[in-house]
């Protein structure tokens, strides 16, 4: 087995040796290290993009719109640091669309750190891949094979708001239960242990 | 008294950090506190007569075991070579996270001795090889095999039995990440598994020693007398390999850096030392001189450097005696602030050390306080302004701004990575071919150029926006915001200028290790030496805390 350092290495130095800058090389190496143990097949992916990326031509896209659509495919390298860099700004959009992007399992550490950097979670849905990026702690999908993902058509991206995922109902319950560790006070008991004044009308 | 934390511009300097020395921080000697009450044993010894074969040594408390592997191979003269290169050791080691089975040390024994060729395992911690110091090691067999014990004298010159030329960790070759054991209490502080399996080496050395002379001679050997035992450590030869190290984790140097100015400044700040406080430290400065004394080397450098700290031990002491009223306030400050006046930057490095001694209830906290998430360093805050990258460049790398990177001798050397045995190596730019294929250790020559290229931005670009037309600049724009937040984290030097000695970097790092004796080899390799005088494993549970000094 390939330790996850070995693999963080490796990858930061194969994206330099593929004209890369260092800076961007180290994102790079740390975010297939994150695939990798989050189970997802990040070597495979940035393996078989290396490959190819000398012989076709990748666009970037440096200020994003609602609706971003490339001549040629994206750079899922260039698109992600873009989005990554301006992902506070970004957020505002709430919703992204993006099409023709090559492996685009590479974009998604960056939409993962994102996460982290806005506080929001993220909706990612890579055609009829969907994941739900939670901070950068954890990913929630439905894409569990390892076969690679040389492109996709459609890529849509939601900031989630801020709210809890549970009713109204479901926390009352809750509190009411957790007072059972609180002890009945008697006024007895209030003049005895209270730490704070009995009256704050002085 | 408020003392402030010492300016990183003066600390992070290259002649400064390779001045530094051993002290009460250092990894081997938190290493032992720690594991003074876990339960040593030797589980199994099986070498033939000529010592080759198996060992293993572990230390365990609870249902907690780390089991040192070691294979100990016949190795011809011919092929011993401490350098990185060699392919075969005398002796090869692992440690192991619990207790390996019969199946483990069969496949251990496939990997361990072939090093950075084999593969290791998530079970394995650490790796390490090491070579005989033939001239000792052979003179302790001969004399053990005849019933007399060495000339201590004799060893003393050479200080251990067996160096180690690489200890590897943190994921390297298979090898465990640090991620799956960081939250062990007992680990908690940088290198100790590196410094258990180095201790335990040192014990292997002793029983092998011992066991071959046992069956060369069986009927008149002795075993090695203890306390030759103790005065002896492991060596270790060090090469380039540690020096983008300190380049590539920038926050835990900082921590490192920041533990013993922590120390320095509370210990400045000591109204009144007691006498018992006043006698440890003083006890180990009188103590030093002959142990600096002790300190052979070949290297003109180094030769210089003892004699400048030999006469500064001298002139301290001279000081104490004439100039310290042990019943005045802040006495540690004053003397502090002389050294700084009057003595080398090895003379004030070692004061500092020697400070820490009687304040264990100071250095104690600060040991766990050493180790680093540098995941939690690594994002570029986007949304910040060049306005601020500006005034964290101008504020932290004021004197990097200052060198003039057009001039040949500030641009002489590149760093990079070896291709048959990615090793760094330090090459000459206009010289030796290679420097287009640099690592990013050149930091001070890419903050200029960063500086430079922002210098006529405007002040609320965002960083952001910024990155997305300037990649290339990207690594060093990171470097930038760690400094903010952690100061000590960059050295304040030209890293590529023609006036480098690299081994001040390795010192630096050796000196927080806890090695001493630095006996440099040439401006790119060391040799030192390791728990020499240092307690043996099963006097764990009571020593002398001082016993670096003895």
């Amino acid at each position: 087995m390939r330790s996850y350092s070995e693999i963080d290495t490796i990858v930061k130095r194969s994206t330099k040796a593929k004209g890369f800058s260092w800076g961007v090389a180290e994102e790079i190496g740390k975010n297939i290290k994150q695939l990798e143990l989050f189970g997802l097949p990040g070597i495979k992916h940035i393996n078989q993009y290396f490959k190819i990326f000398n012989n076709e031509k990748f666009e970037n896209c440096q200020s994003f719109n609602k609706s971003n659509r490339p001549q040629n495919f994206y750079c899922p390298i260039k698109l992600g640091l873009s989005f990554f860099d301006q992902s506070i700004s970004i957020q505002e959009l709430n919703d992204i669309e993006i099409e023709k992007m090559a492996y685009p399992l590479i974009f998604l550490p960056f939409v993962s750190r994102s996460s982290e950097i806005t506080g929001k979670r993220i909706f990612l849905k890579i055609d009829q891949k969907e994941f739900l990026l939670n901070f950068n702690q954890s990913i929630y999908s439905n894409y569990l094979s390892s076969e690679v993902v040389e492109k996709a058509d459609v890529i849509k991206i939601q900031f989630l708001e801020n709210k809890n995922n549970f009713s109204e109902e479901d926390w009352k319950e809750l509190t009411k239960l957790s007072e059972n560790t609180f002890v009945e006070e008697t006024d007895e008991l209030k003049q005895k242990t209270a730490g704070a004044g009995l009256t704050d009308n002085d | 008294m408020q003392v402030p934390l010492r300016d990183p511009k003066i600390v992070m300097k290259l002649s400064r950090l390779g001045s530094f020395h051993q002290s009460k921080l250092s990894f081997l000697r938190s290493f032992l506190n720690e594991f003074k009450d876990w339960k040593y044993n030797r589980d199994l010894f099986d070498l033939n007569d000529r010592g080759y074969g198996v060992a293993i040594y572990s230390f365990s408390k609870d249902k907690k075991t780390y089991s040192l592997v070691c294979f100990a191979n016949e190795l011809k003269d011919e092929e011993r070579s401490d350098r990185v290169i060699a392919t075969k050791w005398d002796a090869a080691f692992a440690l192991y996270d619990g207790i390996p089975s019969k199946i483990d040390i069969d496949r251990l024994s496939q990997n361990v001795p072939k090093q950075e060729v084999g593969r290791l395992s998530y079970k394995e911690l650490t790796l390490s090889r090491a070579n005989r110091s033939v001239r000792a090691f052979n003179y302790v067999v001969e004399c053990l095999s005849k019933g007399i014990q060495p000339n201590t004298n004799e060893l003393s010159k050479v200080g251990y039995l067996y160096r180690t030329t690489a200890v590897y960790g943190s994921g390297k070759f298979g090898l465990a990440d640090r991620f799956r054991i960081k939250n062990r209490d007992e680990i908690n502080g940088p290198f100790r598994l590196e410094m258990m399996l180095v201790y335990l080496v040192r014990q292997f050395t002793f029983d092998q020693v011992n066991h071959i002379a046992k069956h060369k001679n069986p009927k008149d050997a002795v075993e090695l007398d203890l306390d030759i035992c103790r005065n002896l450590g492991i060596g270790n030869s060090t090469g380039l390999g540690m020096a983008p190290f300190i380049v590539n984790h920038p926050s835990l140097l900082n921590n490192w850096i920041l533990a013993k100015e922590t120390a320095l400044k509370k210990i400045r700040e000591i109204e009144k030392v007691s006498e018992e406080e006043f006698k440890i430290f003083y006890n180990c400065l009188t103590k030093s001189l002959k142990n600096v004394t002790s300190w052979n080397t070949d290297s003109e450098y180094q030769k210089k450097k003892i004699n400048n700290l030999i006469n500064d031990l001298q002139n301290l002491i001279n000081y104490l005696k004439d100039n310290i009223d042990k019943s005045n306030f802040y006495i540690f400050d004053k003397l502090y602030n002389w050294a700084e006046e009057n003595l080398s930057e090895e003379g004030v490095e070692y004061l500092v050390s020697i400070m820490m001694e009687p304040y264990n209830e100071i250095t104690d906290p600060l040991i766990s306080q050493m180790s680093s998430d540098e995941d939690s360093s690594f994002n570029i805050p986007v949304d910040r302004t060049i306005n601020d990258l500006r005034e964290i460049i101008e504020k932290n790398y004021s004197d990097i701004l200052k060198i003039d990177f057009s001039k040949n001798e500030n641009n002489k050397k590149f760093w990079f990575i070896s291709k048959n045995k990615e090793e760094p190596r330090i090459g000459d730019r206009f010289e030796d071919n290679g420097s287009e294929l640099e690592q990013p250790t050149a930091i001070a020559r890419d903050i200029k150029k960063l500086y430079e290229t922002i210098f006529t931005l405007k002040n609320s670009l965002k960083i952001g926006n910024f990155l997305v037309q300037n990649n290339d600049l990207r690594h060093i724009v990171r470097r930038v915001f760690i400094t903010e937040k952690y100061p000590y984290s960059e050295i304040q030097d030209n890293t590529i200028g023609s006036k480098l000695v690299p081994i001040d970097m390795l010192r630096l790092k050796l000196s927080f290790f806890g090695a001493v004796k630095f006996d440099p080899r040439s401006d790119k390799w060391l040799r030192i030496c390791m728990f020499q005088g240092a307690p043996l494993p099963n006097e764990l549970n009571s020593f002398n805390q001082y016993w670096i000094y003895n």
